[in-house]
C-alpha cells in the first residue's frame, strides 16, 4: 500500500449537525463532497497518514485569546469548541511528535473573530488557529510561530489578536480590501508598537492567478521566513482564493494550493474559509492533505481545469512584483518605521469601528497600546455596541514586564465599575483570567 | 438437522446440531494439497449413519479463496482502472496487466469525461496477447455511476470471463479498495466455481438435499449459489466462525471482549451491545486492504504453544511457534506446558512440563511452579495490554457530527469471554486481570463450527440519491432509478428495508430471518446560489450477523 513520506495527523471534522442557517455558506454540506473525495481516494487506508478526533476547547481555552461580551458561554457554542479543539489537536499532536505535520479541517470557521466577541462576523465567533495557538504555548511554552494565511479575505480577527505579537509573524495574501469583504488588510497595517513589521499583508488584486500567488510565496514570504526563522509554521488554509469560488474573483487553483503549501511546508495547517463546495474544496483540500504528506498531487485537479483560461494578465504580474518589492522594503526598514512612529510616545491609541456582518451588530473601539522597551507593552480596549454593553478590558502579553504587569493589575481595579457593563483582564503570563461587573464585583 | 463446517489450517471442525443440542462432532486435519477432499472426508464422517433427509441446512467455512490468495495460486488478471483526477495511481497495480484508461466520474456520479472505445480496444489486444481471461473493470466514483463499468463489459463479455465490475462489491467510497476487491475476486473466480461444483456433487452423492451456505468474514452466510458470483466474500470467515461460536453460548446483550486463544495465536474482537463488532470498511488480505465486509477481528502472537525464553533476565513468549508444547514432545517451553504444571490442564507427560518449567525458573531463580505462574500472568497481561490498544482507537474512530462526538457510544466492555484450547485454564487469570467476569464455553474446542453452524445470512446495501439529478442508485443491486424532487429521507429509508429484505433473499435467507436496519441515515439540503437545489440522501441498510439459535443449555458454563 502507499505510505506518506512525513507522518501526517489529520483532523477532520465536517460536523454535518451544524449551520448558521439551512441556506447559509457555512452550513451541513459544505464538506460533504471533500469528504467523498477522502472517502473514495481512500485516504485514511495510507501508512503513515492518522486521524483524530477533535476535543473540546476549554472555557479558559477562550479566555487567553477572547473577551466575550457578556460571556463565553453566552457567545460560544459546543459546536466552535469542537472546532477549536480540533484545531488543538491537531497543534497537539504535532507537538507531541505522533506526527510530523497535521491538517485540522474543521468548522465552523474563526479567522474574522477578533478580540473582543460581541457576536459573529465573517461566520466566525471564535478564532480556533488563535486559540489552538495560544493553547499549545500555555502548554509547552513559548514558540516562535509564523502564521501564513491564504483564505481570499482578510484575515482581520487574527491580525487583532496578534497586533502587537512579535513573536508571531502574521502574513496574509488576500484579495485587495477594496474590492472585497472586510475591507481591511492593507500594507500600512504593520503592527501595534510592540510588534511593528510583523503584520504582514499582501492585498493581491483580483484575477490573481497560480503564478502570482507563488511568486508571493518564493520572492517575499519565504525570505522572510528565512530571517524570522520560526520554530513553527501554521498554514491557515482558506480556500475562497479559488477560481471557482462564488463569493470572490481570484483564479487560484487546487494544484496551485497544493504546491503552495508544499513550498511553504508549513506544520500544521488549518481550514478556513472556502465556499466553493463541490467545485474547489475536494480537490484543494485533497491537494493539501497530498502535500503534507510528501505525496504526489500532480494529477489533482478539478473538473473543468483550463489551464489557459485562468492565466493571469501581464498587468497583475508586473503589479504583483512591485507590491512584493514595497512590502520587502518595509520588512527591511521596520525598526527605522518603527523608531519613528514610537518617537516621544508613551502610549499609541487606535479607533476602531468593528461590523458584525452577520449577527449586524456594530461595535466601536479604542485599543491603547503602552509603548514599553522591556516587552511588548501592557494594552487596554475600551468598546462599546450599538446592542449595549460596554467594556474595558486590559491583557498583559505574555513577555510582559513587571512595570506592565503592575500596570494591568491596577488598571483592572480602578476601572469604574459604574461605567461598564463588564470589565476583562487578561493576565497571560500568569494564565489568569478575571472579569468583574456591578453584578459580580 | 444443521450442518457446520471450518475449515481452518491445520484442522477441518465440524458439527451436527440438533434442536440446541450438538449431535455429533469431528475433527480432521486439513490436507492443505487437497483441501477440498478434506473437506468431503470430513462430511462423510459425519454424515455416516445418519438419515441425509433430516439435515436442514449446511453451513460451510472454508478458506479455499483465502488460501488460494495467501499462496499466490491464483488466476492472472487484466485490470481496467478507471481513475478520474487525484492520487498518483501506481500503487493500484495488482493485476498481471493493469490499463489505466481516461474517463471521469465526479462525486455526485456525473460524467465529467466519456470512456473512449479505442482505449478499450487496446485493452483487449493487451490481455489477449498475455492470455489473460479473467478482468475486473474498476472506476472511481463508480458507486455513485455504474455507467461507465457496465459500457466497459459490454465490450468485454463476449471474450472473456469472469468480469468483476467494482460497484458490484460494495457501495462503500473507497476506490483502491474497489480496485484489490475486484482483483481478488475475479483472481479466485475459478478456483472457487471448482469448489462449488464439488460440494454439490458431494451432496448428490450422499443424496442430502439441503440448501448449503457459505459462510463470509461478517459473520453471516450466503447460499453456496449467490456466493458463486463474489467469492471474494468468502475470504477470512475463520475468525468469524470462532465469534459467532463464542455469541452461541453467551447470552448478553453488553460489551463484550472475546478471546479465541488458539495454539499460535490469540484473536482479538469485541461486542457491542451483544453484538460482534465490524470493520468499518472492511477486510485486508495479503497486506492489500479490501470492502469485504468483515467482523473486526485483531490476531496477536501469543498462544498455547507460543515458545517461551529467558532473553537478558526476562521472560519471553513469543510470537513465534517452534513445535508442539515439551508435554507432548515437543522442543520448546510453552504457556501449555505452564498450564500443565500448575494443573490446569492435564493433557501430556507431566514430568517433561515440568522439567521445561524448571529450566525457565532456574533462569529467573524461581521454582518450577513460579515459573509457570508467571508465565501464564505474561501471557495475559500480553493480551490485556493489546486489548486496551484496540478499545482505545476503537473509541476513537472518527466521527463527524457534534451529536456524535458529545454522545457518541464508547465501547465498555463489561465481561469477557474466552474460546480455545487453553479457555478454560486462563479464564480465571483472565477475570482477575481485567477486573471483569470472564466465562468459557464447556464445548469450547468445537465452537467454531458451531458458530459455523449457526450464522444467518447477513447483507448490507447502500442507496445514494440526489434529487437535484433526480437519480437513486443501489450499486451492490445493480439498481439505477430515475426519482421525482420531491423524493424525501422518509421515502429512501422505506426503500431501503424493502430492497435489503429482497437483497437477503437473494443470499438465501429464509424469511425469518430478516430483521433489517438502518445503519446510516443522513439528507443534505443542497443549496446553490441561494436556493435549495435538492436533496442528498445517503443510506444504508444491513441484516446484521445472528444466530438461528442459541446453545442455552451450556450457558452458565465456567462464568
Amino acid at each position: 500500500m502507499l505510505a506518506a513520506k512525513h507522518r501526517l495527523g489529520l483532523v477532520f471534522f465536517p460536523a454535518f449537525d451544524w449551520a448558521i442557517s439551512p441556506s447559509h455558506p457555512e452550513r451541513e454540506e459544505r464538506l460533504l463532497y471533500t469528504q467523498d473525495q477522502i472517502f473514495e481516494e481512500g485516504i485514511m487506508d495510507i501508512e503513515n497518514i492518522k486521524s483524530y478526533n477533535p476535543e473540546l476547547a476549554k472555557k479558559k481555552d477562550v479566555e487567553r485569546v477572547h473577551f466575550c461580551v457578556p460571556d463565553v458561554e453566552t457567545r460560544v457554542t459546543q459546536s466552535h469548541l469542537i472546532s477549536a479543539g480540533g484545531a488543538i489537536k491537531a497543534a497537539q499532536v504535532v507537538m507531541e511528535r505522533k506526527v510530523e505535520k497535521a491538517f485540522a479541517l474543521v468548522r465552523p470557521p474563526g479567522h474574522h473573530a477578533q478580540r473582543v466577541v460581541y457576536g459573529d462576523r465573517g461566520f466566525c465567533i471564535i478564532n480556533i488557529e488563535a486559540i489552538m495557538l495560544e493553547n499549545i504555548r500555555a502548554n509547552y511554552g513559548p514558540i516562535r510561530v509564523a502564521i501564513v494565511y491564504t483564505d481570499c479575505h482578510h484575515w482581520d480577527g487574527t491580525q487583532d489578536v496578534y497586533w502587537n505579537d512579535p513573536n508571531t509573524l502574521f502574513i496574509s495574501f488576500h484579495q485587495d480590501g477594496r474590492t472585497l469583504y472586510p475591507g481591511t488588510g492593507f500594507l500600512d497595517e504593520f503592527g501595534g508598537p510592540g510588534a511593528i513589521g510583523y503584520n504582514i499583508n499582501v492585498p493581491l488584486p483580483p484575477g490573481t492567478g497560480e503564478e502570482g500567488f507563488l511568486y508571493v510565496l518564493d520572492n517575499l514570504v519565504l525570505p522572510i521566513l528565512d530571517e524570522y526563522k520560526p520554530e513553527l509554521v501554521v498554514n491557515s488554509a482558506g480556500q475562497d482564493n479559488h477560481y471557482t469560488d462564488p463569493l470572490t474573483n481570484m483564479n487560484f487553483t487546487a494544484r496551485g494550493y497544493a504546491e503552495l503549501n508544499h513550498r511553504l511546508n508549513p506544520h500544521i495547517a488549518v481550514l478556513e474559509g472556502g465556499y466553493s463546495i463541490e467545485g474547489a474544496l475536494p480537490y484543494v483540500n485533497l491537494g493539501i492533505i497530498l502535500a503534507m504528506a510528501g505525496l504526489d498531487y500532480s494529477n489533482v485537479k478539478e473538473p473543468d481545469f483550463d489551464e489557459k483560461k485562468l492565466r493571469q494578465s501581464p498587468q497583475i504580474t508586473e503589479y504583483i512584483k512591485r507590491l512584493c518589492e514595497d512590502i520587502y522594503e518595509r520588512w527591511k526598514h521596520k525598526e527605522q518605521i518603527a523608531r519613528e512612529l514610537l518617537k516621544g510616545k508613551d502610549y499609541i491609541v487606535r479607533q476602531r469601528h468593528v461590523y458584525y456582518d452577520t449577527d449586524g451588530i456594530m461595535e466601536y473601539q479604542t485599543q491603547k497600546f503602552k509603548v514599553c522597551k522591556k516587552c511588548s507593552g501592557v494594552n487596554f480596549i475600551e468598546s462599546n455596541s450599538d446592542i449595549g454593553m460596554p467594556i474595558f478590558a486590559v491583557t498583559i502579553p505574555p513577555d510582559a514586564c513587571p512595570s506592565c504587569v503592575d500596570e494591568g493589575y491596577r488598571a483592572y481595579k480602578n476601572a469604574d465599575i459604574q461605567k461598564y457593563y463588564k470589565i476583562y483582564l487578561q493576565d497571560r503570563p500568569g494564565d489568569n483570567f478575571m472579569a468583574r461587573s456591578i453584578n459580580a464585583p | 438437522m444443521i450442518v457446520g463446517l471450518d475449515m481452518g489450517g491445520t484442522h477441518i471442525d465440524a458439527v451436527l446440531l440438533h434442536q440446541g443440542e450438538i449431535v455429533k462432532a469431528t475433527k480432521r486435519p486439513t490436507d492443505r494439497s487437497n483441501m477440498l477432499e478434506s473437506i468431503l472426508d470430513t462430511l462423510e464422517s459425519l454424515f455416516s449413519g445418519q438419515d441425509p433427509s433430516q439435515i436442514e441446512r449446511i453451513n460451510l467455512s472454508t478458506t479455499i479463496c483465502t488460501n488460494a490468495i495467501v499462496e499466490n495460486k491464483t488466476d492472472p488478471v487484466g485490470m481496467i482502472i478507471e481513475c478520474g483526477p487525484g492520487l498518483d495511481n501506481d500503487f493500484l497495480r495488482c493485476g498481471r496487466e493493469n490499463i489505466f484508461i481516461s474517463g471521469y466520474i465526479d462525486h455526485r456520479g456525473r460524467e465529467v469525461s466519456p470512456i473512449r472505445i479505442e482505449e478499450i480496444k487496446e485493452a483487449v489486444r493487451t490481455f489477449k496477447d498475455q492470455s489473460i481471461s479473467a478482468l475486473a473493470v474498476v472506476g472511481k466514483f463508480s458507486v455513485r455511476n455504474g455507467d461507465h463499468e457496465l459500457k466497459i463489459l459490454d465490450l468485454l463479455k463476449d471474450e472473456f470471463f469472469p468480469v468483476t465490475l467494482g460497484h458490484t462489491l460494495s457501495g462503500k467510497l473507497n476506490f483502491p479498495r474497489r480496485v484489490f476487491t475486484a482483483y481478488y475476486n475475479s483472481a479466485v473466480y475459478n478456483t472457487y466455481q471448482k469448489f462449488c461444483e464439488s460440494i454439490q456433487r458431494a451432496m448428490q452423492k450422499e443424496n442430502i438435499k439441503a440448501p448449503v451456505y457459505v459462510l463470509k468474514a461478517d459473520g453471516g452466510t450466503m447460499s453456496i449459489t449467490a456466493s458463486r458470483q463474489f467469492p471474494v466474500n468468502t475470504i477470512l470467515s475463520g475468525p468469524a466462525a470462532s465469534i459467532m461460536g463464542g455469541q452461541a453460548f453467551l447470552k448478553t446483550s453488553q460489551d463484550a471482549i472475546f478471546l479465541d486463544i488458539g495454539g499460535t495465536t490469540t484473536d482479538i474482537s469485541f461486542l457491542a451491545e451483544g453484538v460482534p463488532l465490524l470493520e468499518p470498511l472492511g477486510i485486508k488480505i495479503a497486506g492489500y486492504p479490501t470492502l469485504v465486509r468483515a467482523l473486526f477481528s485483531v490476531s496477536i502472537g501469543v498462544g498455547g504453544d507460543s515458545k517461551v525464553r529467558v532473553e537478558d533476565q526476562k521472560l519471553a513468549i513469543g510470537p513465534e511457534r517452534l513445535d508442539r508444547p515439551k508435554a507432548l514432545g515437543g522442543k520448546c517451553a510453552t504457556p501449555t506446558d505452564a498450564m500443565i504444571v500448575l494443573g490446569l490442564l492435564d493433557i501430556g507427560d507431566r514430568n517433561k512440563a515440568f522439567l521445561a518449567m524448571k529450566e525457565i525458573g532456574d533462569k529467573l531463580n524461581l521454582s518450577a511452579e513460579a515459573a509457570a505462574k508467571m508465565v501464564l500472568d505474561q501471557m495475559v497481561h500480553m493480551i490485556y495490554v493489546k486489548v486496551d490498544e484496540l478499545l482505545s482507537d476503537l473509541n476513537s474512530r472518527p466521527v463527524y457530527t457534534v451529536r456524535e462526538l458529545l454522545y457518541g457510544k464508547k465501547i465498555k466492555p463489561k465481561r469477557v469471554q474466552v474460546i480455545g484450547g487453553p479457555a478454560q485454564a486462563l479464564a480465571p487469570i483472565i477475570a482477575e486481570k481485567f477486573s471483569l467476569p470472564c466465562s468459557y464455553p464447556k464445548l469450547y474446542e468445537a465452537a467454531n463450527a458451531v458458530g459455523a453452524a449457526l450464522a444467518r445470512p447477513t447483507s448490507e446495501i447502500t442507496m445514494y440519491v440526489d434529487t437535484a439529478q433526480g437519480t437513486l442508485s443501489v450499486p451492490e443491486m445493480g439498481l439505477y432509478e430515475r426519482v421525482s424532487s420531491s423524493y424525501s429521507l422518509e421515502d429512501a429509508k422505506k426503500r431501503v428495508t424493502a430492497l435489503i429484505k429482497e437483497q437477503a433473499k437473494q443470499l438465501g435467507a429464509r424469511d425469518d430471518e430478516i430483521q433489517a436496519e438502518l445503519v446510516e441515515e443522513s439528507s443534505f439540503n443542497m443549496v446553490r446560489g441561494f436556493y435549495s437545489s435538492g436533496k442528498n440522501i445517503r443510506v444504508r441498510a444491513q441484516i446484521k450477523p445472528g444466530l438461528i439459535y442459541r446453545l442455552w443449555s451450556d450457558e452458565n458454563a465456567g462464568s
